[in-house]
């Protein structure tokens, strides 16, 4: 079997927030104790709700921020602040608003040749345009596109050239954090088609990050659905869709939208509730506010993602 | 970039690119012909003016202008009380004003502008530590501060400026800052920060020409505000020291015969007046024109 690019072991990160002069400050976590392998060619999906620690993931996966717990092992090598800038050509990130995500001030020639610029200092200024314009065309850029700003454009183009800036150094892992959602339907199966495309011909590893499951389906191979900073289901794309094991993402899938008349077993699962605030998490299973299984052992214990190929978080799965 | 496809349109050159959107606002081209009338007369001062700025004639004080009863040929705009041509001080002392004006802002806007930066990545106790003498610069009256600081320096030109650029300072450095906690949020910042830019670039390539759009408006206000201020000094006999035809100082020079002798006052206010305006109308149309969030394509 091929060793994984990407391997996180019980990753966390905590951010300290608020306090004062007279307050210590609280903290939040963000992400708590997920573990997961990604092999080249492979997609890792991220799901869950806004809040739920899917981009401060993203965030560790690509040396923004520092894991304040577990570790993260990136094409064999343990990631530590010190070889964030070794690593950085390996992981390379493409932001969900292609509206924030280019500098405006920049040339789009400029935005894409910077990566090199800076990675590889060696290189001459032909070279990297040449690099640039080659780049452009697998994103399916036109030439005359080179020297124009990124306000010229429409979001799919410039999500396309977000692509091509994040493939300039060559990375072996992608984040894609949202690539899609900002984008019209339309414009999204054409993005979402040149980025598996593109995974096909470099035998890319993608942590695909999304709320929207019918856009996992399509891509992920693996998906992990996380709630309130812990990942509540673990497993191959096939049986997550087909055979969902914790009630939460039972009822994501419910509330899927769906282009086929509803069959008469289809019933939506309303939730009721929010987000618990991840200042304040519950000692039991996070979710059992919502839950409507929960009982006395949910709201005291935590149950832990179990053993399986395909685990769950939950004291009562199916 | 000219080896490239032939099918590539050529894209305007970006001074077209600016001239055309800066073309768009009126006020802001009139704006910009009289400041460069102004900085041409400047220039050539010493060709056109018919007489020596600091030449006393006692035999022509107080002069009116030409087209009143009592002009005489060649004293265009009269003379002073000491028979000194007022055309000459005025075209003398437009270099002073915009030598005064440039040094300033390059000055207080460079300082501003490194100062804002650090502050906006810096650990929020540096950041805490510099805003706070900021505030306390910004908390006296600027005109105050600047004669205290002169009066320490001892009067002259040269002073003033100084004094100046260190009152004007603490705009350039909040406005820096500002921008920079705006910009440094959004995503292509930390795109810079995933591709490995390290603090320097990010800092002057990345965030900077984000954030130059409200400093560049910022340093044509204060362009027109750093010859405000430093005739007021002159003025006030704390700037450039006599016989230097500098227009504040010509004021003060001057103030006694404003009821005998209205021009002796109105030409060197009128042309502050117009300095000024011309400098702030162009700074309007700058921002116009340098705005991306502002341009059509």
């Amino acid at each position: 079997m091929i060793d994984p690019l990407v391997e996180a072991q019980a990753l966390s990160i905590q951010y300290p927030v608020g306090g004062g002069l007279f307050s210590a400050p609280k903290l939040v976590r963000a992400v708590s104790d997920v573990s997961f392998a990604v092999r080249p060619g492979e997609t890792l999906a991220i799901v869950g709700e806004s809040g739920c620690g899917k981009s401060s993931l993203a965030r560790l996966i690509t040396m923004i921020e520092e894991p304040t717990g577990g570790t993260l092992t990136l094409d064999g090598q343990a990631v530590t602040p010190d070889k964030w800038a070794d690593l950085r050509s390996t992981v390379q990130i493409v932001f969900q608003d292609p509206y924030g995500s280019l500098n405006l001030r920049h040339r789009v020639g400029t935005i894409l040749e910077e990566p090199l610029r800076i990675n590889r200092p060696d290189m001459t200024a032909s070279d990297r345009q040449a690099k640039a314009r080659e780049m452009m065309e697998l994103v399916g850029l036109r030439p005359e596109h080179y020297d124009r700003f990124p306000h010229m454009f429409s979001g799919g183009q410039r999500q396309r050239i977000a692509i091509a800036r994040a493939l300039m150094l060559n990375p072996r892992v992608v984040v894609l954090d949202e690539p899609v959602s900002a984008l019209d339907l339309s414009i999204q199966s054409q993005v979402l088609n040149l980025l598996m495309d593109l995974q096909d011909r470099l035998n890319l590893a993608y942590v695909f990050i999304s709320h929207d499951l019918s856009v996992v389906r399509h891509v992920a191979d693996q998906v992990i659905v996380m709630y309130l900073g812990r990942a509540v289901e673990q497993g191959s794309r096939d049986d997550v869709f087909a055979h969902p094991r914790h009630p939460y993402t039972k009822a994501l899938l419910s509330a899927t939208p769906s282009v086929t008349p509803r069959d008469a077993d289809h019933q939506r699962i309303k939730l009721q509730g929010e987000l618990p605030s991840p200042l304040n998490v519950p000692p039991g299973c996070a979710f059992a506010p919502r839950c409507w299984k929960a009982t006395d052992m949910c709201r005291q214990t935590r149950p832990e993602l179990d053993e399986a190929i395909h685990g769950a978080a939950c004291h009562f799965p199916e | 970039m000219s080896d490239t496809v032939s099918t590539t349109p050529k894209r305007p050159s970006r001074l077209a690119e600016f001239w055309f959107y800066f073309r768009e606002n009126r006020g802001a081209v009139i704006g910009l012909w009289v400041f460069a009338i102004f900085v041409a007369l400047a220039v050539l001062a010493d060709v056109i003016a018919p007489f020596d700025p600091i030449a006393q004639n006692r035999d022509a004080t107080l002069l009116p202008p030409l087209w009143q009863d009592g002009g005489a040929w060649p004293h265009l705009l009269g003379t002073d009380p000491l028979g000194r041509d007022i055309l000459s001080r005025l075209l003398h002392g437009a270099r002073y004003s915009f030598f005064v004006g440039i040094v300033v802002v390059v000055v207080a806007a460079t300082g501003g502008i490194v100062i804002g930066l650090v502050a906006g990545f810096a650990p929020r106790w540096l950041d805490t530590l510099i805003m706070r003498i900021m505030d306390i610069i910004l908390s006296f009256p600027s005109l105050l501060l600047a004669l205290v600081l002169v009066a320490v320096l001892g009067p002259s030109l040269w002073n003033a400026m100084l004094a100046i650029a260190i009152v004007l300072q603490p705009h350039y450095v909040r406005l820096t800052r500002a921008a920079v906690l705006t910009e440094r949020s959004k995503d292509y910042v930390t795109s810079a920060r995933v591709a490995g830019a390290g603090r320097a670039r990010m800092m002057f390539i990345t965030v900077l020409p984000n954030c130059l759009a409200p400093i560049i408006v910022q340093a044509a206000l204060s362009f027109s505000n750093a010859i405000l201020d430093v005739a007021a000094l002159g003025f006030l006999g704390m700037g450039a020291q006599p016989p230097t035809p500098e227009w504040g100082t010509m004021l003060a020079e001057s103030r006694e015969f404003i009821l005998r002798a209205w021009w002796v006052v109105t030409f060197p206010g009128l042309a502050i007046l117009i300095t000024v305006l011309a400098i702030n109308l162009m700074g309007d149309g700058l921002r116009d024109a340098l705005d991306p969030k502002l341009k059509r394509s």
